[in-house]
């Protein structure tokens, strides 16, 4: 990605240094929203290991 | 029933079974073998419907060829369209149940809606991702749930039911999208699993079920799911007592057969005496056979054109439709033979 231009309006659902992602506890599995330069810890139990939820993207499949 | 002639019966014999072949039994005229003639066959044809719920149907056809009768059966499970999840679109699926496996899963649920108003999907490319719905052929359904641990669990329960929400996915979570005009033309409660309380997967706090499935129109010798009923027949059973049976032997004799098949009736000398009274539901088993001093005394056989249908509709469509739908393809298929003679 390019550098963001800092004279721009700063479009907070734009932005990717706003947008938390979520990620899965690798051991209570409990979801956990994260933004950038946030420690990378799980809220719930304090597990270091976090996954990425599964692709929203559609996957078609035969019902056979 | 001793009237009937004796070529209309199969013998079941301590070991074998005789006579089992219909050939010259059904239409044809009396003592002239392999001459069928359409006025004795139609004297002799018989319909008797014995029981029927919604789901369910017993009948007898009487006097017809084993062959006709096994081509109706073949017919109806395998010819009669109905309607079958035949897609599935799946954007989100956590749950430990592989996506494969949901969607066959998905695609044996029996769905309420009736065949006739749809038309005969022409099947898109094998492997195209590109899935057009149409109003007049498919039917769109939606299943998004998601578990969660319940808040108004407290420390000391153990049980699935009240520590968790959602965790069992069932058909009653399956909704219907109406596509076009189907939201005029079909009703809510007409569309949609025939049960509700199939259960299609379970989940865990965090797991994730969130699809799309579009159902057509099929016949079940593509796919089993698209089955519309099981059927199946047998021929009438028939018992016949050679000579009087009493005392202790008569209650052997009842023994020997499915409850309700023979009866003991006390005469006026006092004497208990067996007599036939309802072979029809006999499960054949030849019991009889192993009582040496029973066994001249009984015949066992079936009539060989009277068949017993069963019909268990899997909900979508009534038994009796089913039985007609099956005919009128079995006659088109007639008609289409005529054609090419």
């Amino acid at each position: 990605m390019s550098t963001p231009n800092p004279h721009a309006p700063v479009d907070a659902a734009k932005d990717p240094m706003k947008i938390p992602i979520t990620y899965i506890c690798g051991d209570c599995h409990s979801e956990n929203e994260i933004k950038p330069k946030d420690a990378i810890r799980c809220r719930e139990c304090g597990h270091r290991i976090l996954y990425k939820k599964r692709t929203k993207r559609a996957s078609v499949f035969d019902a056979r | 029933m001793s009237q009937r002639s004796r070529s209309k019966w199969l013998i079941l014999e301590e070991t074998g079974v005789l006579h089992t072949s219909n050939a010259d039994a059904v239409g044809d005229v009396e003592g002239v073998s392999g001459r069928w003639e359409l006025n004795n066959f139609k004297s002799k044809f018989d319909v008797r419907i014995v029981s029927k719920t919604d789901q369910e149907m017993e009948f007898d056809l009487i006097g017809l060829d084993a062959s006709i009768s096994n081509a109706i059966r073949r017919v109806m499970m395998s010819e009669v369209p109905s309607m079958a999840v035949e897609k599935v679109i799946i954007m989100q699926n956590s749950s430990v149940i592989q996506d494969e496996v949901l969607a066959h899963r998905l695609g044996l649920l029996p769905l309420k809606a009736d065949p006739k108003f749809f038309q005969t999907k022409v099947p898109p490319p094998p492997d195209s991702d590109q899935i057009e719905v149409n109003e007049n052929d498919s039917l769109e359904f939606e299943l998004k749930i998601k578990c969660s641990l319940n808040p108004k669990a407290t420390k000391d329960m153990t049980d699935p039911d009240d520590i968790y929400l959602n965790h069992i996915v069932k058909t009653s979570d399956v909704k219907w999208l109406p596509i076009g005009l189907q939201s005029d033309m079909l009703k809510p409660e007409d569309v949609g699993p025939v049960e509700n309380d199939v259960v299609i997967a379970k989940l865990r706090p965090g797991h994730e079920i969130d699809l799309k499935m579009v159902a057509w129109k099929g016949v079940g010798k593509d796919h089993a799911k698209f089955m519309p009923a099981t059927v199946w027949y047998r021929l009438l059973p028939e018992i016949r007592l050679k000579e009087k049976i009493e005392g202790e032997r008569a209650y052997r004799l009842q023994k020997c057969f499915s409850p309700g098949v023979i009866s003991v009736e006390t005469n006026e000398k006092g004497v208990s005496v067996a007599k036939v009274s309802d072979a029809r539901y006999d499960s054949n088993s030849r019991n009889v056979f192993f009582h040496e001093d029973l066994k001249n005394s009984v015949e066992m056989g079936k009539i060989l054109d009277h068949f017993i249908f069963h019909v268990e509709s899997f909900g979508a469509q009534k038994p009796e439709t089913l039985v007609c739908e099956a005919i009128k393809i079995m006659m088109s298929k007639c008609t289409q033979f005529l054609e090419y003679l």
